[in-house]
């Protein structure tokens, strides 16, 4: 739940922990690093755009590393490209995460056998937090994604580390497969 | 069928473009090759070919002012590498021809034509990115695509991926 869906009454005040505090603001504001790499970059810019309006939840692209707080590697990394993507990487500011877009920068995609030139999965050179699957994922798929992110951020606090937050939120996650059969029952019935 | 006499009639512009080309340079080309998707014939003399090429473009009767494609082959049974240059003459005779060079697979160099069809360079320099070949006297001969410390050319027919680029593994 966010944080103003509680209702604040009470003269305006409200109790809540830092943890909370810093966690919403950071995963309302994130802000991702605008590059793309191929045709997964087309799907990335028709999310930011006006149909599907990222900008919704905070999400709008940032021209520099150095003001991003999450990278989307959306498309092929050739082993040209690979170093790049590490030193952008690089020049991020912590807290910082990583979306892996597309079958391409998850595992090398159709040029997994064949592609000489293409990085088998960008998580061979930098953590990745959050994977997108697809050829291109559609908008609703990368958001999707970004949500997780999100969710991420949620299962943060002072002290823990990345790992831990990312097996809080491994815990916490449902089967999928348990709500699309109960949409399918349902559409069905 | 009408379309089929539409094609082979531009093979027939081709084979008298091609007899032109033939009696000034007689032993330096081979025969002509009428196919029907695009016409071809082979440069034999490797020196020959720059000059053939001006000729080509230059001669009133063939205008090649066009070179649509340059690509690069493989004869690996023949232990050759090669280029097929598809050539046009575009809103003058409106014939087209396509011209094969070989030379050897390894340490091989064909004489450049980026002086004669500027489009010519950066295709060359892709071709020898991709087999390897050199091309003498092109005004800048290194990779275009691959890195330029990448290892091997990856579109001969025996070439293997390197193990690790930069300490990145390359194979999946």
């Amino acid at each position: 739940m966010g944080l103003l869906d509680a209702g604040i009454k009470n003269h305006n005040v409200l109790v809540t922990s830092v943890d909370n505090v810093l966690n919403w603001a950071r995963l309302s504001s994130l802000w991702p690093m605008g590059f793309g790499l191929a045709c997964c970059a087309i799907e990335m810019m028709a999310t930011n755009a006006s149909n599907y309006d990222l900008e919704r939840f905070g999400i709008f692209p940032r021209s520099s590393p150095r003001q991003s707080d999450l990278m989307i590697v959306a498309g092929t990394v050739t082993m040209k490209m690979a170093e790049r993507v590490i030193r952008l990487y690089e020049q991020m500011p912590e807290p910082r995460y990583v979306l892996s877009m597309g079958s391409c920068s998850n595992c090398g995609g159709p040029y997994w056998e064949h592609g000489y030139h293409v990085l088998k999965g960008v998580d061979r050179i930098i953590p990745v937090d959050v994977y997108v699957p697809g050829c291109p994922p559609r908008p609703e798929s990368l958001i999707g994604g970004l949500m997780k992110v999100q969710e991420l951020i949620r299962m943060e606090q002072i002290g823990i580390s990345r790992a831990d937050a990312l097996k809080k939120l491994a815990e916490k996650s449902v089967d999928p497969q348990f709500v699309i059969e109960s949409e399918r029952n349902a559409a069905s019935a | 069928m009408e379309e089929g006499q539409v094609i082979s009639q531009s093979v027939q512009q081709s084979a008298a473009a091609y007899a032109i080309i033939k009696d000034k340079f007689g032993e330096a080309v081979s025969a002509f090759d009428a196919n029907e998707t695009m016409p071809f014939f082979e440069v034999l003399d490797l020196s020959a070919w720059p000059e053939i090429a001006l000729f080509m473009r230059d001669n009133p009767k063939l205008q090649f002012n066009y070179m649509a494609c340059l690509s690069g082959v493989d004869y690996q049974s023949e232990e050759k590498v090669g280029i097929v240059c598809n050539l046009e003459s575009l809103g003058k005779l409106n014939h087209r021809i396509a011209v094969k060079v070989k030379c050897a697979r390894t340490g091989g160099s064909i004489p450049s034509v980026a002086g004669v069809w500027h489009t010519a360079n950066w295709h060359e320099r892709e071709a020898y990115d991709m087999y390897g070949m050199l091309f003498s006297a092109h005004p800048d001969m290194r990779r275009i695509l691959c890195p330029d410390d990448w290892e091997g050319y990856p579109l001969l027919k025996d070439y293997k991926v390197q193990e690790s680029y930069h300490g990145i593994k390359v194979p999946y």
